[in-house]
């Protein structure tokens, strides 16, 4: 199970890199997409939109079903990774470099609050049984 | 406790992803579903089927109960090994299973159901023996296990995993089956290609399926024989059909003989209704994908999807869906997704058979 010890992590299987500027870069987990299958869809928010913690932002779709993916913190995005939504399956091959967006987020503390790696293995591990 | 098939060790060792489907422990893919796909429709696929029940009915009244039993009409049925598709229907004309209808002789014909509706099945037709005083055996054949073998190159896998077997394949047509002992051999499937289903002994199911694997047959999963059947146009019992809903109104009406005075349960409810609903295709042509109940609106009233998915062969999203008639292949409805109307094109189908994309 690849879960990188410099990510971030929330318990909806997002993943999220936090730049040198104070952004976040996120994305969702290897353990995520390997629930969901062979990604074929995905919409991004849109570059610009204010989002709340835990609103629905965007979807990721596998031939088997569809998952809503949340923001983590709230914050403004401001980039979206067209690269994901031409080529999905690059969500499966490596799914910490296939980011989705990026946020700035309206507190800078909050990232504090998400799950580091070792909270998140351990999360999926829970999930497991 | 889930139910195990006789290959689930097998499945295990090749590092298949096992979910729960209906009670049963089955592999829903072995790595990628979409390539399992394409090799179905360019290669050899092979799909462990065991949850499904084969049932031998024998007797003497054999055929003058499936006459009564099952909507189509098993007098179509007059060459021993020849299959049959038919619904079973309640008294109101809802569906109580799709199942194939095998005729071996004057006092067999071997029946495979769906692994989810086989207790009822069963409690059903022992009724009717009953009811009917029929004096029928009805055996469930859990000592068996089958595998589809399904593809452009299923013939080669199984002549080579099976020698001898040619003598057979070489002339059996599709729709057809032949008996050597235990071992059954049908020409069916339900990917829209070219294949077989085999029965088994179930103690005799690992070793078959690993000379299947030996040349050159690859395991195929539950995800991606959805997306080949859908492809296929081919009807899923609980989803496009069930219960509640007119085989006449799901895509089933060539299935249900009505031009012989026959009398079988659902008739009467059937002649009485009033048919205002058609299964149609789909095709998506905005992005996204097309899911088991959205809703679609047309110009005559609303309707809803009964299976949707992705299809790895058309790389577009494809539907059945249950809508009004009167829409006509060629028109276009939308489809709520979400917060969304995207725009869908009724189409025949199948959407695709034997490797070749038909819309």
């Amino acid at each position: 199970m690849s879960i990188p010890a410099d990510l971030k992590y929330t318990p909806s299987h997002e993943w999220v890199r936090v730049e040198a500027d104070g952004t976040l870069t996120v994305g969702i987990t290897h353990h995520a997409q390997d629930l969901l299958g062979d990604m074929v869809f995905i919409e991004n928010p849109a570059t610009g939109r204010t989002l709340a913690k835990g609103e629905e932002c965007a979807v990721v779709e596998s031939v088997k079903a569809a998952s809503d993916v949340y923001a983590p913190v709230a914050g403004e995005v401001i980039a979206a990774n067209g690269d994901v939504e031409s080529s999905p399956e690059s969500v499966n091959k490596d799914a910490y470099s296939a980011w989705m967006f990026k946020l700035k987020p309206a507190n800078a503390g909050d990232v504090a609050e998400l799950l580091d790696a070792a909270a998140y293995q351990k999360l999926v591990e829970s999930e497991a049984h | 406790m889930l139910k195990h098939t006789p290959l689930n060790a097998t499945h295990r060792e090749l590092g298949a992803k096992m979910v729960d489907f209906g009670g049963w422990d089955m592999p829903v893919n072995y790595g990628s579903q979409i390539e399992e796909h394409h090799t179905v429709r360019s290669g050899c696929g092979l799909f462990d089927v065991s949850h499904m029940l084969p049932l031998d009915i024998k007797g003497a009244n054999v055929r003058a109960f499936l006459r009564r039993l099952v909507a189509n009409n098993v007098d179509k049925l007059q060459v021993s090994g020849k299959a049959l598709y038919s619904c079973m229907l309640n008294e109101a004309g809802g569906v109580i299973d799709d199942l194939i209808i095998y005729f071996m002789d004057e006092s067999w014909f071997r029946l495979v159901v769906n692994a989810g509706t086989a207790e009822k099945d069963l409690a059903w037709m022992e009724r009717m023996n009953t009811d009917w005083g029929m004096g029928l055996t009805l055996t469930p054949r859990r000592d068996l296990a089958m595998i589809a073998i399904q593809g452009p190159d299923a013939t080669r896998v199984l002549n080579e995993a099976l020698p001898g077997v040619d003598q057979i394949t070489a002339s059996l047509k599709p729709f057809n089956a032949a008996a050597m002992g235990e071992m059954f051999i049908a020409r069916t499937g339900y990917t829209g290609e070219d294949g077989f289903e085999v029965m088994v002994l179930a103690k005799s199911a690992p070793f078959f399926w690993k000379a299947l694997m030996e040349a050159g047959g690859k395991p195929i999963g539950l995800g991606a024989r959805d997306t080949l059947r859908l492809e296929a146009g081919m009807n899923l019992y609980g989803q496009d059909m069930d219960e509640t809903t007119s085989p006449l109104e799901s895509g089933l009406a060539w299935t249900v003989d009505l031009k012989t005075a026959r009398d079988f349960i659902g008739r009467k409810a059937l002649e009485a209704s009033e048919v205002t609903k058609q299964l149609a295709g789909l095709l998506l042509l905005d992005k996204g994908v097309l899911r088991g109940h959205q809703k679609v609106h047309t110009k005559n009233g609303d309707g809803e999807i009964t299976s949707g998915t992705f299809s790895p062969t058309m790389q577009q999203s494809i539907a059945l869906a249950r809508i009004p008639l009167g829409i006509a292949p060629g028109e276009e409805v939308e489809v709520e997704i979400r917060d969304k109307k995207l725009k869908a094109k009724v189409v025949k189908y199948p959407f695709v058979r034997n490797g070749k994309v038909l819309i």
